[in-house]
Protein backbone atom coordinates (compact mmCIF):
# COMPACT_ATOMS: atom_id res chain seq x y z
CA UNK A 1 0.00 0.00 0.00
CA UNK A 2 0.92 3.42 -0.54
CA UNK A 3 0.79 4.70 3.11
CA UNK A 4 1.55 2.66 6.15
CA UNK A 5 -1.48 4.49 7.82
CA UNK A 6 -3.84 2.61 5.32
CA UNK A 7 -3.50 -0.67 7.28
CA UNK A 8 -6.19 0.46 9.73
CA UNK A 9 -8.81 -0.34 7.32
CA UNK A 10 -7.83 -3.91 7.94
CA UNK A 11 -9.25 -4.89 11.16
CA UNK A 12 -12.11 -2.77 9.90
CA UNK A 13 -12.75 -4.80 6.67
CA UNK A 14 -12.02 -8.37 9.30
CA UNK A 15 -14.64 -6.97 11.79
CA UNK A 16 -17.21 -6.38 9.25
CA UNK A 17 -17.11 -9.68 7.41
CA UNK A 18 -17.27 -11.13 10.75
CA UNK A 19 -20.44 -9.14 11.39
CA UNK A 20 -22.23 -9.96 7.95
CA UNK A 21 -22.40 -14.09 8.66
CA UNK A 22 -23.29 -13.21 12.15
CA UNK A 23 -26.73 -11.24 9.98
CA UNK A 24 -27.04 -13.74 7.39
CA UNK A 25 -27.36 -16.68 10.01
CA UNK A 26 -30.00 -14.78 11.68
CA UNK A 27 -31.91 -14.36 8.76
CA UNK A 28 -31.71 -17.50 7.67
CA UNK A 29 -33.19 -18.33 11.08
CA UNK A 30 -35.92 -15.59 10.20
CA UNK A 31 -36.55 -17.14 7.13
CA UNK A 32 -37.61 -20.66 9.06
CA UNK A 33 -39.48 -19.09 11.73
CA UNK A 34 -41.66 -17.52 8.70
CA UNK A 35 -42.37 -21.81 8.12
CA UNK A 36 -42.06 -23.19 11.08
CA UNK A 37 -43.43 -20.35 13.44
CA UNK A 38 -41.98 -21.91 16.74
CA UNK A 39 -38.53 -23.02 15.86
CA UNK A 40 -36.21 -21.77 18.58
CA UNK A 41 -39.63 -19.69 20.60
CA UNK A 42 -39.16 -18.68 23.39
CA UNK A 43 -35.67 -18.53 23.09
CA UNK A 44 -35.24 -16.39 20.21
CA UNK A 45 -38.75 -14.87 19.38
CA UNK A 46 -38.85 -13.52 15.52
CA UNK A 47 -38.46 -9.82 16.77
CA UNK A 48 -35.14 -10.35 18.80
CA UNK A 49 -33.71 -12.32 15.95
CA UNK A 50 -34.71 -9.63 13.21
CA UNK A 51 -33.40 -6.71 15.45
CA UNK A 52 -30.05 -8.51 15.47
CA UNK A 53 -30.14 -9.34 11.66
CA UNK A 54 -30.84 -5.72 11.00
CA UNK A 55 -29.01 -4.07 13.13
CA UNK A 56 -25.97 -6.50 12.53
CA UNK A 57 -26.61 -5.40 8.67
CA UNK A 58 -26.19 -1.44 10.14
CA UNK A 59 -23.26 -1.93 12.31
CA UNK A 60 -21.27 -4.23 9.46
CA UNK A 61 -21.71 -1.60 6.60
CA UNK A 62 -21.32 0.93 8.68
CA UNK A 63 -17.86 -0.47 9.57
CA UNK A 64 -17.22 -1.30 6.32
CA UNK A 65 -17.87 2.39 5.54
CA UNK A 66 -15.33 2.99 7.93
CA UNK A 67 -12.75 0.72 7.12
CA UNK A 68 -13.28 1.92 3.22
CA UNK A 69 -12.69 5.65 4.23
CA UNK A 70 -9.87 4.42 6.05
CA UNK A 71 -8.13 3.13 3.08
CA UNK A 72 -8.69 5.49 0.55
CA UNK A 73 -8.70 9.19 2.14
CA UNK A 74 -4.88 8.64 2.32
CA UNK A 75 -4.60 7.11 -1.14
CA UNK A 76 -6.76 10.42 -1.98
CA UNK A 77 -5.01 12.86 0.41
CA UNK A 78 -1.57 11.92 -0.35
CA UNK A 79 -0.46 11.95 3.10
CA UNK A 80 -0.80 9.68 6.02
CA UNK A 81 -4.28 9.52 8.41
CA UNK A 82 -4.46 12.07 11.00
CA UNK A 83 -4.50 9.14 13.55
CA UNK A 84 -3.85 6.04 13.26
CA UNK A 85 -4.20 5.13 17.03
CA UNK A 86 -7.48 7.03 17.49
CA UNK A 87 -8.78 4.82 13.80
CA UNK A 88 -7.35 1.37 16.38
CA UNK A 89 -9.17 2.34 19.15
CA UNK A 90 -12.26 3.71 17.83
CA UNK A 91 -12.83 0.06 15.74
CA UNK A 92 -12.65 -1.60 19.26
CA UNK A 93 -15.18 0.84 20.81
CA UNK A 94 -17.05 0.08 18.05
CA UNK A 95 -17.13 -3.64 18.11
CA UNK A 96 -17.87 -3.59 21.88
CA UNK A 97 -21.10 -1.45 21.54
CA UNK A 98 -21.82 -3.31 18.96
CA UNK A 99 -21.56 -7.09 20.65
CA UNK A 100 -22.88 -5.70 23.79
CA UNK A 101 -25.90 -4.21 22.24
CA UNK A 102 -26.83 -7.57 20.26
CA UNK A 103 -25.93 -9.44 23.50
CA UNK A 104 -28.73 -7.49 25.18
CA UNK A 105 -31.30 -8.13 22.82
CA UNK A 106 -30.59 -12.18 23.11
CA UNK A 107 -30.09 -12.26 26.36
CA UNK A 108 -31.92 -9.94 27.89
CA UNK A 109 -36.13 -9.39 26.89
CA UNK A 110 -36.19 -5.97 25.57
CA UNK A 111 -38.68 -4.38 28.45
CA UNK A 112 -35.95 -5.04 30.81
CA UNK A 113 -32.93 -4.11 28.29
CA UNK A 114 -34.97 -1.05 28.11
CA UNK A 115 -35.33 -0.14 31.97
CA UNK A 116 -31.48 -0.69 32.84
CA UNK A 117 -30.58 1.21 29.78
CA UNK A 118 -32.40 4.32 31.46
CA UNK A 119 -34.95 4.69 28.39
CA UNK A 120 -37.35 6.19 30.40
CA UNK A 121 -34.82 9.07 30.72
CA UNK A 122 -34.71 9.45 27.18
CA UNK A 123 -37.13 7.67 25.31
CA UNK A 124 -35.57 6.39 21.64
CA UNK A 125 -35.92 2.35 21.68
CA UNK A 126 -38.84 0.52 20.34
CA UNK A 127 -38.27 1.68 16.41
CA UNK A 128 -37.77 -0.24 13.29
CA UNK A 129 -34.04 -0.04 12.88
CA UNK A 130 -33.29 2.29 15.68
CA UNK A 131 -33.83 -0.18 18.46
CA UNK A 132 -30.58 0.64 20.53
CA UNK A 133 -30.55 1.67 23.93
CA UNK A 134 -29.49 5.46 23.99
CA UNK A 135 -26.30 4.41 25.68
CA UNK A 136 -25.62 2.39 22.25
CA UNK A 137 -26.52 5.24 20.28
CA UNK A 138 -24.52 7.85 21.64
CA UNK A 139 -21.73 5.49 21.30
CA UNK A 140 -22.66 5.13 17.81
CA UNK A 141 -22.22 9.17 17.69
CA UNK A 142 -19.45 9.47 19.14
CA UNK A 143 -17.36 6.95 17.11
CA UNK A 144 -18.58 8.68 14.06
CA UNK A 145 -17.34 11.75 15.60
CA UNK A 146 -13.88 10.23 16.05
CA UNK A 147 -13.88 9.09 12.80
CA UNK A 148 -14.91 12.07 10.99
CA UNK A 149 -12.11 14.08 12.59
CA UNK A 150 -9.62 11.76 11.85
CA UNK A 151 -10.06 11.50 8.20
CA UNK A 152 -11.40 15.42 7.88
CA UNK A 153 -8.19 16.40 9.31
CA UNK A 154 -6.26 13.78 6.63
CA UNK A 155 -8.03 15.47 3.98
CA UNK A 156 -7.66 18.92 5.44
CA UNK A 157 -3.75 18.65 5.46
CA UNK A 158 -3.10 17.10 1.65
CA UNK A 159 -4.77 16.92 -1.26
CA UNK A 160 -8.46 17.29 -1.59
CA UNK A 161 -9.77 15.36 -4.26
CA UNK A 162 -13.72 15.37 -5.60
CA UNK A 163 -13.95 11.23 -4.51
CA UNK A 164 -12.79 12.71 -1.12
CA UNK A 165 -14.63 15.22 -0.90
CA UNK A 166 -17.85 13.49 -1.78
CA UNK A 167 -17.29 10.95 0.28
CA UNK A 168 -16.78 13.21 3.27
CA UNK A 169 -19.62 14.54 2.41
CA UNK A 170 -21.92 11.72 2.63
CA UNK A 171 -20.09 10.88 5.94
CA UNK A 172 -21.04 14.04 7.52
CA UNK A 173 -24.64 13.83 6.44
CA UNK A 174 -24.94 10.30 7.90
CA UNK A 175 -23.38 11.52 11.23
CA UNK A 176 -26.14 14.33 10.89
CA UNK A 177 -29.06 12.07 9.95
CA UNK A 178 -28.28 9.76 12.47
CA UNK A 179 -29.30 12.66 15.44
CA UNK A 180 -33.20 12.46 14.66
CA UNK A 181 -32.55 8.99 16.09
CA UNK A 182 -32.76 10.89 19.52
CA UNK A 183 -36.31 12.53 18.44
CA UNK A 184 -38.85 10.40 19.80
CA UNK A 185 -42.25 12.43 19.98
CA UNK A 186 -45.38 11.01 21.67
CA UNK A 187 -47.39 11.44 18.68
CA UNK A 188 -46.98 8.80 16.44
CA UNK A 189 -47.15 10.59 13.21
CA UNK A 190 -44.63 13.20 14.30
CA UNK A 191 -42.50 10.20 15.34
CA UNK A 192 -42.34 8.23 11.82
CA UNK A 193 -41.92 11.72 9.93
CA UNK A 194 -38.58 12.22 11.57
CA UNK A 195 -37.92 8.45 11.78
CA UNK A 196 -37.46 8.50 7.88
CA UNK A 197 -35.01 11.62 7.93
CA UNK A 198 -32.42 8.49 9.63
CA UNK A 199 -33.31 5.96 7.47
CA UNK A 200 -34.49 7.24 3.88
CA UNK A 201 -31.91 10.03 3.82
CA UNK A 202 -29.33 7.36 4.94
CA UNK A 203 -30.35 5.11 2.31
CA UNK A 204 -31.76 7.03 -0.67
CA UNK A 205 -29.59 10.00 0.00
CA UNK A 206 -26.24 10.18 2.08
CA UNK A 207 -25.46 7.16 1.52
CA UNK A 208 -25.42 6.98 -2.13
CA UNK A 209 -22.84 9.56 -2.39
CA UNK A 210 -20.41 7.22 -0.09
CA UNK A 211 -21.11 4.54 -2.73
CA UNK A 212 -20.87 6.66 -5.37
CA UNK A 213 -17.49 7.36 -4.41
CA UNK A 214 -16.36 4.06 -3.49
CA UNK A 215 -17.31 2.83 -6.57
CA UNK A 216 -15.39 6.22 -8.35
CA UNK A 217 -11.85 5.36 -6.31
CA UNK A 218 -12.48 1.25 -7.64
CA UNK A 219 -12.80 2.39 -11.06
CA UNK A 220 -9.96 5.23 -10.45
CA UNK A 221 -7.67 2.45 -9.91
CA UNK A 222 -8.75 -0.85 -11.56
CA UNK A 223 -9.54 0.80 -15.10
CA UNK A 224 -6.99 3.59 -15.20
CA UNK A 225 -8.73 6.22 -16.79
CA UNK A 226 -8.84 9.89 -16.39
CA UNK A 227 -10.10 11.15 -13.00
CA UNK A 228 -11.08 13.82 -15.02
CA UNK A 229 -13.81 11.80 -16.40
CA UNK A 230 -14.81 9.49 -13.78
CA UNK A 231 -14.95 12.57 -10.93
CA UNK A 232 -17.49 14.32 -13.68
CA UNK A 233 -19.76 11.38 -13.49
CA UNK A 234 -19.40 11.18 -9.80
CA UNK A 235 -21.07 14.81 -9.41
CA UNK A 236 -23.51 13.94 -12.27
CA UNK A 237 -24.82 10.92 -10.57
CA UNK A 238 -25.04 12.40 -6.85
CA UNK A 239 -26.55 15.25 -8.09
CA UNK A 240 -29.15 13.13 -9.80
CA UNK A 241 -29.38 11.26 -6.49
CA UNK A 242 -30.40 14.32 -4.40
CA UNK A 243 -32.47 15.80 -6.82
CA UNK A 244 -34.73 13.03 -7.21
CA UNK A 245 -34.30 11.09 -3.42
CA UNK A 246 -34.58 14.51 -0.99
CA UNK A 247 -38.04 15.09 -1.99
CA UNK A 248 -38.22 11.09 -2.74
CA UNK A 249 -38.76 11.30 0.85
CA UNK A 250 -42.10 11.77 -0.14
CA UNK A 251 -43.33 8.04 -1.09
CA UNK A 252 -43.28 6.84 2.78
CA UNK A 253 -45.51 10.07 3.50
CA UNK A 254 -48.74 8.35 1.94
CA UNK A 255 -50.45 6.37 4.87
CA UNK A 256 -49.01 8.10 7.91
CA UNK A 257 -51.21 10.58 8.34
CA UNK A 258 -49.36 13.10 6.34
CA UNK A 259 -50.96 15.27 4.13
CA UNK A 260 -52.48 13.60 0.85
CA UNK A 261 -50.10 15.94 -1.68
CA UNK A 262 -46.74 14.05 -0.46
CA UNK A 263 -48.42 11.18 -3.11
CA UNK A 264 -47.77 13.59 -5.52
CA UNK A 265 -44.27 14.87 -4.43
CA UNK A 266 -43.55 11.70 -3.68
CA UNK A 267 -44.22 9.97 -6.34
CA UNK A 268 -43.09 11.92 -9.32
CA UNK A 269 -39.71 12.41 -7.62
CA UNK A 270 -39.03 8.67 -6.26
CA UNK A 271 -40.26 7.42 -9.72
CA UNK A 272 -36.99 9.06 -11.15
CA UNK A 273 -34.91 7.46 -8.29
CA UNK A 274 -33.98 5.00 -10.83
CA UNK A 275 -32.47 7.17 -13.06
CA UNK A 276 -29.01 7.85 -10.51
CA UNK A 277 -29.03 4.17 -10.36
CA UNK A 278 -29.40 3.59 -14.53
CA UNK A 279 -26.49 6.00 -14.66
CA UNK A 280 -24.06 4.11 -11.99
CA UNK A 281 -24.48 0.63 -14.15
CA UNK A 282 -23.67 2.86 -17.21
CA UNK A 283 -20.78 4.84 -15.60
CA UNK A 284 -19.36 1.33 -14.50
CA UNK A 285 -19.59 -0.33 -17.69
CA UNK A 286 -18.35 2.68 -20.02
CA UNK A 287 -15.42 3.30 -17.42
CA UNK A 288 -14.39 -0.50 -17.42
CA UNK A 289 -15.13 -0.46 -21.24
CA UNK A 290 -12.65 2.76 -22.21
CA UNK A 291 -10.01 1.22 -19.48
CA UNK A 292 -6.25 1.97 -20.24
CA UNK A 293 -5.03 -0.77 -17.97
CA UNK A 294 -5.80 -4.18 -17.53
CA UNK A 295 -5.70 -4.50 -13.32
CA UNK A 296 -4.53 -8.10 -12.10
CA UNK A 297 -7.35 -7.70 -9.80
CA UNK A 298 -10.04 -9.28 -12.19
CA UNK A 299 -12.53 -10.23 -9.43
CA UNK A 300 -12.74 -6.56 -7.76
CA UNK A 301 -13.72 -5.27 -11.25
CA UNK A 302 -16.58 -8.37 -11.08
CA UNK A 303 -18.03 -6.65 -7.99
CA UNK A 304 -17.89 -2.78 -9.17
CA UNK A 305 -19.93 -3.72 -12.04
CA UNK A 306 -22.10 -6.21 -10.20
CA UNK A 307 -22.36 -3.19 -7.91
CA UNK A 308 -23.68 -1.09 -10.78
CA UNK A 309 -26.41 -3.81 -11.78
CA UNK A 310 -27.51 -5.05 -8.67
CA UNK A 311 -28.29 -1.51 -7.66
CA UNK A 312 -30.07 -0.51 -10.54
CA UNK A 313 -32.37 -3.73 -10.36
CA UNK A 314 -32.83 -3.84 -6.33
CA UNK A 315 -33.02 -0.08 -5.95
CA UNK A 316 -34.10 0.93 -9.07
CA UNK A 317 -36.51 -1.66 -10.16
CA UNK A 318 -37.55 -2.68 -7.37
CA UNK A 319 -38.00 0.14 -5.91
CA UNK A 320 -40.11 1.90 -8.70
CA UNK A 321 -42.14 -1.26 -8.60
CA UNK A 322 -44.08 0.11 -5.75
CA UNK A 323 -43.67 4.20 -5.58
CA UNK A 324 -46.10 5.20 -6.90
CA UNK A 325 -48.95 5.63 -4.67
CA UNK A 326 -51.85 3.69 -6.36
CA UNK A 327 -49.45 0.78 -6.48
CA UNK A 328 -48.72 1.53 -3.09
CA UNK A 329 -52.09 1.19 -1.51
CA UNK A 330 -52.42 -2.35 -1.97
CA UNK A 331 -48.40 -2.98 -1.60
CA UNK A 332 -47.30 -1.28 1.51
CA UNK A 333 -45.97 -2.87 4.27
CA UNK A 334 -46.29 -6.55 2.36
CA UNK A 335 -43.46 -8.97 1.32
CA UNK A 336 -43.03 -6.37 -1.85
CA UNK A 337 -41.60 -4.33 0.81
CA UNK A 338 -39.08 -6.83 1.82
CA UNK A 339 -38.29 -8.08 -1.55
CA UNK A 340 -37.43 -4.55 -2.15
CA UNK A 341 -35.50 -3.88 0.90
CA UNK A 342 -33.56 -7.36 0.63
CA UNK A 343 -31.79 -6.40 -3.05
CA UNK A 344 -31.17 -2.89 -2.91
CA UNK A 345 -29.68 -3.63 0.36
CA UNK A 346 -27.38 -6.09 -1.09
CA UNK A 347 -26.90 -4.52 -4.50
CA UNK A 348 -25.87 -0.96 -3.31
CA UNK A 349 -24.62 -1.34 0.30
CA UNK A 350 -23.16 -4.91 0.52
CA UNK A 351 -21.51 -5.23 -2.94
CA UNK A 352 -19.76 -1.69 -2.18
CA UNK A 353 -18.04 -2.54 0.28
CA UNK A 354 -17.48 -6.17 -0.49
CA UNK A 355 -16.00 -3.93 -4.16
CA UNK A 356 -13.48 -1.98 -1.73
CA UNK A 357 -12.42 -4.87 0.65
CA UNK A 358 -12.09 -6.74 -3.02
CA UNK A 359 -9.89 -4.12 -4.29
CA UNK A 360 -8.35 -3.01 -0.75
CA UNK A 361 -7.70 -6.39 0.89
CA UNK A 362 -4.80 -7.91 -1.35
CA UNK A 363 -2.91 -4.54 -1.30
CA UNK A 364 -3.37 -4.41 2.36
CA UNK A 365 -1.82 -7.99 2.55
CA UNK A 366 1.22 -6.56 0.19
CA UNK A 367 0.09 -8.07 -3.02
CA UNK A 368 -1.67 -6.17 -5.65
CA UNK A 369 -3.92 -8.45 -6.75
CA UNK A 370 -4.66 -12.15 -4.99
CA UNK A 371 -3.89 -15.20 -6.77
CA UNK A 372 -5.85 -16.97 -9.68
CA UNK A 373 -7.20 -19.36 -7.73
CA UNK A 374 -7.94 -17.02 -4.91
CA UNK A 375 -9.62 -15.13 -7.58
CA UNK A 376 -11.56 -18.05 -8.92
CA UNK A 377 -13.00 -18.81 -5.35
CA UNK A 378 -13.91 -15.10 -4.87
CA UNK A 379 -15.73 -15.44 -8.07
CA UNK A 380 -17.71 -18.32 -7.47
CA UNK A 381 -18.84 -16.15 -4.40
CA UNK A 382 -19.93 -13.37 -6.07
CA UNK A 383 -22.22 -15.66 -8.12
CA UNK A 384 -23.37 -17.56 -5.44
CA UNK A 385 -24.52 -14.88 -3.21
CA UNK A 386 -25.88 -12.22 -5.90
CA UNK A 387 -27.41 -15.46 -7.88
CA UNK A 388 -29.03 -16.27 -4.49
CA UNK A 389 -30.32 -12.84 -3.41
CA UNK A 390 -32.21 -12.42 -6.77
CA UNK A 391 -34.09 -15.73 -5.68
CA UNK A 392 -34.41 -14.44 -2.48
CA UNK A 393 -36.36 -11.03 -3.81
CA UNK A 394 -38.17 -13.18 -6.58
CA UNK A 395 -39.66 -15.81 -4.46
CA UNK A 396 -40.45 -12.73 -1.87
CA UNK A 397 -42.21 -10.70 -4.92
CA UNK A 398 -44.11 -13.87 -5.52
CA UNK A 399 -45.06 -14.12 -2.17
CA UNK A 400 -45.90 -10.12 -1.99
CA UNK A 401 -48.49 -10.15 -5.18
CA UNK A 402 -49.99 -13.15 -3.92
CA UNK A 403 -50.42 -11.79 -0.70
CA UNK A 404 -51.37 -8.45 -2.04
CA UNK A 405 -53.99 -10.47 -3.73
CA UNK A 406 -55.42 -12.38 -1.23
CA UNK A 407 -55.68 -9.87 1.69
CA UNK A 408 -56.56 -6.66 -0.10
CA UNK A 409 -57.37 -6.84 -3.58
CA UNK A 410 -60.22 -9.78 -3.48
CA UNK A 411 -63.81 -9.49 -3.18
CA UNK A 412 -63.30 -11.62 0.30
CA UNK A 413 -60.04 -10.24 2.17
CA UNK A 414 -58.72 -13.15 4.04
CA UNK A 415 -57.19 -12.62 7.21
CA UNK A 416 -53.48 -12.04 7.57
CA UNK A 417 -52.47 -15.77 9.32
CA UNK A 418 -54.81 -17.20 6.55
CA UNK A 419 -53.19 -15.45 3.73
CA UNK A 420 -49.12 -16.55 5.40
CA UNK A 421 -50.14 -20.23 5.21
CA UNK A 422 -51.56 -20.14 1.92
CA UNK A 423 -47.97 -18.73 0.15
CA UNK A 424 -45.75 -20.60 2.69
CA UNK A 425 -44.57 -22.32 -0.57
CA UNK A 426 -42.44 -19.62 -1.52
CA UNK A 427 -41.32 -19.00 1.96
CA UNK A 428 -39.29 -22.38 1.85
CA UNK A 429 -38.06 -21.63 -1.44
CA UNK A 430 -36.65 -18.05 0.11
CA UNK A 431 -35.20 -19.90 2.49
CA UNK A 432 -33.62 -22.65 0.19
CA UNK A 433 -31.97 -19.20 -1.76
CA UNK A 434 -31.21 -18.31 1.89
CA UNK A 435 -29.01 -21.55 2.31
CA UNK A 436 -27.26 -20.92 -0.97
CA UNK A 437 -26.76 -17.38 -0.28
CA UNK A 438 -24.63 -18.40 3.23
CA UNK A 439 -22.97 -20.99 1.05
CA UNK A 440 -21.86 -18.37 -1.33
CA UNK A 441 -20.60 -16.43 2.25
CA UNK A 442 -18.54 -19.22 3.17
CA UNK A 443 -16.67 -19.46 -0.16
CA UNK A 444 -16.14 -15.61 0.03
CA UNK A 445 -14.74 -16.08 3.28
CA UNK A 446 -12.67 -19.43 1.92
CA UNK A 447 -11.23 -17.12 -0.86
CA UNK A 448 -9.55 -15.06 2.15
CA UNK A 449 -7.60 -18.73 2.66
CA UNK A 450 -7.03 -19.58 -0.86
CA UNK A 451 -3.33 -19.33 -1.87
CA UNK A 452 -2.34 -20.52 -5.35
CA UNK A 453 0.46 -19.74 -7.33
CA UNK A 454 2.31 -16.41 -7.62
CA UNK A 455 2.31 -16.51 -11.45
CA UNK A 456 -1.24 -14.66 -11.47
CA UNK A 457 0.48 -11.26 -9.45
CA UNK A 458 1.61 -9.34 -12.24
CA UNK B 1 -19.75 13.41 -22.75
CA UNK B 2 -18.33 16.07 -24.34
CA UNK B 3 -15.32 18.64 -23.53
CA UNK B 4 -17.60 21.59 -23.39
CA UNK B 5 -19.32 20.04 -20.02
CA UNK B 6 -16.93 19.90 -17.69
CA UNK B 7 -16.18 18.64 -14.31
CA UNK B 8 -16.91 22.00 -12.26
CA UNK B 9 -20.24 22.40 -14.38
CA UNK B 10 -21.18 18.93 -13.56
CA UNK B 11 -19.71 20.32 -9.78
CA UNK B 12 -22.36 23.35 -9.83
CA UNK B 13 -25.43 21.02 -11.19
CA UNK B 14 -24.65 18.74 -7.89
CA UNK B 15 -24.66 21.62 -5.30
CA UNK B 16 -27.36 23.52 -7.07
CA UNK B 17 -29.68 20.77 -7.17
CA UNK B 18 -29.05 19.30 -3.59
CA UNK B 19 -29.29 22.59 -1.66
CA UNK B 20 -32.92 23.21 -4.29
CA UNK B 21 -34.04 20.03 -3.29
CA UNK B 22 -33.43 20.44 0.44
CA UNK B 23 -34.64 23.74 0.60
CA UNK B 24 -38.07 22.23 -1.26
CA UNK B 25 -38.15 19.25 1.36
CA UNK B 26 -37.92 22.12 3.97
CA UNK B 27 -40.69 24.10 3.10
CA UNK B 28 -42.95 20.60 2.25
CA UNK B 29 -42.23 19.72 5.74
CA UNK B 30 -42.96 23.07 7.27
CA UNK B 31 -46.53 22.96 5.28
CA UNK B 32 -47.10 19.67 6.58
CA UNK B 33 -45.97 20.53 10.17
CA UNK B 34 -48.70 23.17 10.07
CA UNK B 35 -51.56 20.92 8.51
CA UNK B 36 -50.61 17.95 10.88
CA UNK B 37 -52.74 19.02 13.71
CA UNK B 38 -56.36 18.27 11.68
CA UNK B 39 -55.19 15.22 10.55
CA UNK B 40 -53.42 13.18 13.52
CA UNK B 41 -55.98 14.67 16.28
CA UNK B 42 -52.99 15.41 18.66
CA UNK B 43 -55.63 17.22 20.80
CA UNK B 44 -56.88 13.43 21.90
CA UNK B 45 -52.97 12.42 22.59
CA UNK B 46 -54.02 11.62 26.47
CA UNK B 47 -51.45 10.64 29.12
CA UNK B 48 -53.07 7.12 28.49
CA UNK B 49 -52.00 7.34 24.98
CA UNK B 50 -48.21 8.61 25.79
CA UNK B 51 -48.33 5.73 28.21
CA UNK B 52 -49.35 3.26 25.62
CA UNK B 53 -46.56 4.20 23.11
CA UNK B 54 -44.43 3.81 25.51
CA UNK B 55 -45.61 0.27 26.30
CA UNK B 56 -45.41 -0.40 22.52
CA UNK B 57 -41.86 0.87 21.79
CA UNK B 58 -40.41 -1.28 25.22
CA UNK B 59 -41.84 -4.36 23.96
CA UNK B 60 -40.55 -3.94 20.27
CA UNK B 61 -44.17 -4.69 19.19
CA UNK B 62 -42.52 -3.08 15.82
CA UNK B 63 -40.06 -6.02 15.56
CA UNK B 64 -43.87 -8.50 14.19
CA UNK B 65 -45.93 -6.60 13.29
CA UNK B 66 -46.35 -3.60 10.98
CA UNK B 67 -48.35 -0.25 12.29
CA UNK B 68 -49.72 1.76 9.57
CA UNK B 69 -47.65 -0.75 7.14
CA UNK B 70 -44.16 -0.13 8.68
CA UNK B 71 -42.26 -2.80 10.41
CA UNK B 72 -42.17 -6.34 10.30
CA UNK B 73 -44.00 -8.16 8.01
CA UNK B 74 -44.20 -11.30 10.34
CA UNK B 75 -47.33 -10.74 12.17
CA UNK B 76 -50.62 -8.69 11.00
CA UNK B 77 -51.11 -4.88 10.83
CA UNK B 78 -51.87 -3.11 14.29
CA UNK B 79 -52.82 0.06 12.90
CA UNK B 80 -56.86 -0.55 12.70
CA UNK B 81 -56.66 -3.66 14.70
CA UNK B 82 -58.75 -1.77 17.41
CA UNK B 83 -61.25 -1.40 14.54
CA UNK B 84 -60.98 -5.23 13.11
CA UNK B 85 -60.59 -6.67 16.91
CA UNK B 86 -62.39 -4.18 19.49
CA UNK B 87 -60.44 -3.78 23.01
CA UNK B 88 -61.63 -6.68 24.55
CA UNK B 89 -59.88 -8.93 22.00
CA UNK B 90 -56.79 -7.11 22.11
CA UNK B 91 -56.53 -7.61 25.62
CA UNK B 92 -57.39 -11.21 26.13
CA UNK B 93 -55.14 -12.13 22.95
CA UNK B 94 -52.38 -10.59 24.26
CA UNK B 95 -52.95 -12.25 27.89
CA UNK B 96 -53.59 -15.85 26.03
CA UNK B 97 -50.13 -15.68 24.42
CA UNK B 98 -48.48 -17.72 23.45
CA UNK B 99 -50.89 -19.89 22.37
CA UNK B 100 -48.38 -22.72 21.85
CA UNK B 101 -49.74 -24.34 19.14
CA UNK B 102 -47.04 -26.82 17.24
CA UNK B 103 -45.28 -25.50 14.35
CA UNK B 104 -46.93 -21.30 14.57
CA UNK B 105 -46.26 -18.37 14.60
CA UNK B 106 -45.71 -17.80 18.32
CA UNK B 107 -46.27 -14.36 20.15
CA UNK B 108 -44.36 -14.11 24.08
CA UNK B 109 -45.90 -13.54 26.92
CA UNK B 110 -44.86 -10.25 27.98
CA UNK B 111 -46.71 -10.28 31.26
CA UNK B 112 -48.43 -6.92 31.06
CA UNK B 113 -50.21 -5.23 33.75
CA UNK B 114 -53.88 -4.54 33.84
CA UNK B 115 -52.80 -0.52 33.55
CA UNK B 116 -50.46 -1.70 30.59
CA UNK B 117 -53.21 -3.03 29.00
CA UNK B 118 -55.48 -0.61 29.11
CA UNK B 119 -53.11 2.25 27.63
CA UNK B 120 -51.54 0.32 24.81
CA UNK B 121 -55.63 -0.39 23.77
CA UNK B 122 -55.68 3.52 23.99
CA UNK B 123 -52.56 3.89 21.57
CA UNK B 124 -54.18 2.18 19.43
CA UNK B 125 -56.90 3.46 19.64
CA UNK B 126 -55.62 6.71 18.87
CA UNK B 127 -53.35 5.27 16.15
CA UNK B 128 -56.69 3.44 14.49
CA UNK B 129 -58.06 7.83 14.26
CA UNK B 130 -55.18 9.41 12.36
CA UNK B 131 -56.19 10.18 8.73
CA UNK B 132 -54.18 7.89 6.76
CA UNK B 133 -56.09 8.66 3.41
CA UNK B 134 -57.85 6.10 4.08
CA UNK B 135 -55.13 3.16 4.09
CA UNK B 136 -55.21 0.29 4.41
CA UNK B 137 -57.28 -1.05 1.79
CA UNK B 138 -59.62 -3.28 3.78
CA UNK B 139 -60.12 -4.45 7.85
CA UNK B 140 -57.41 -7.14 7.22
CA UNK B 141 -54.88 -4.58 7.36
Amino acid sequence: MQYRSQAVAKPYFIGAIALFIGQVVFGLVMGLQYVVGDFLFPAIPFNVARMVHTNLLIVWLLMGFMGSAYYLIPEEAETELHSPKLAIAMFWVFLAAGALTVLGYLLVPYATLAKDTGNAVLQTMGREFLEQPWPTKLGIVVVALAFLYNVTMTVLKGRKTSVSLVLLLGLWGLALFFLFSFYDPNNLVLDKYYWWWVVHLWVEGVWELILGALLAFVLIKVTGVDREVIEKWLYLIIAMTLITGIIGTGHHYYWIGTPKYWQWWGGVFSALEPLPFFMMTLFAFSMVGRRRREHPNKVATLWALGTGVMSFLGAGVWGFMHTLAPVNYYTHGTQITASHGHLSFYGAYVMVVLTMISYAMPVLRGRPANSRAAQAWETWAFWLMTVSMMLIALFLTAAGILQVWLQRLTDTPLPFMAVQDKIAFFYWLREAAGMGFLLGLLVYVASFFVKGEREALA
Amino acid sequence: MSHSFTKSTARNIFFGGALFAFLLFLALTFDTTRALPKRDHRENLTAAVVRGKYVWETHDCIGCHTLLGEGAYFAPELGNVYKRRGPAFIKAWIEAQPTGAPGRRQMPQFHLTPQQLDDLVAFLKWTSEIDTNNWPPNIEG
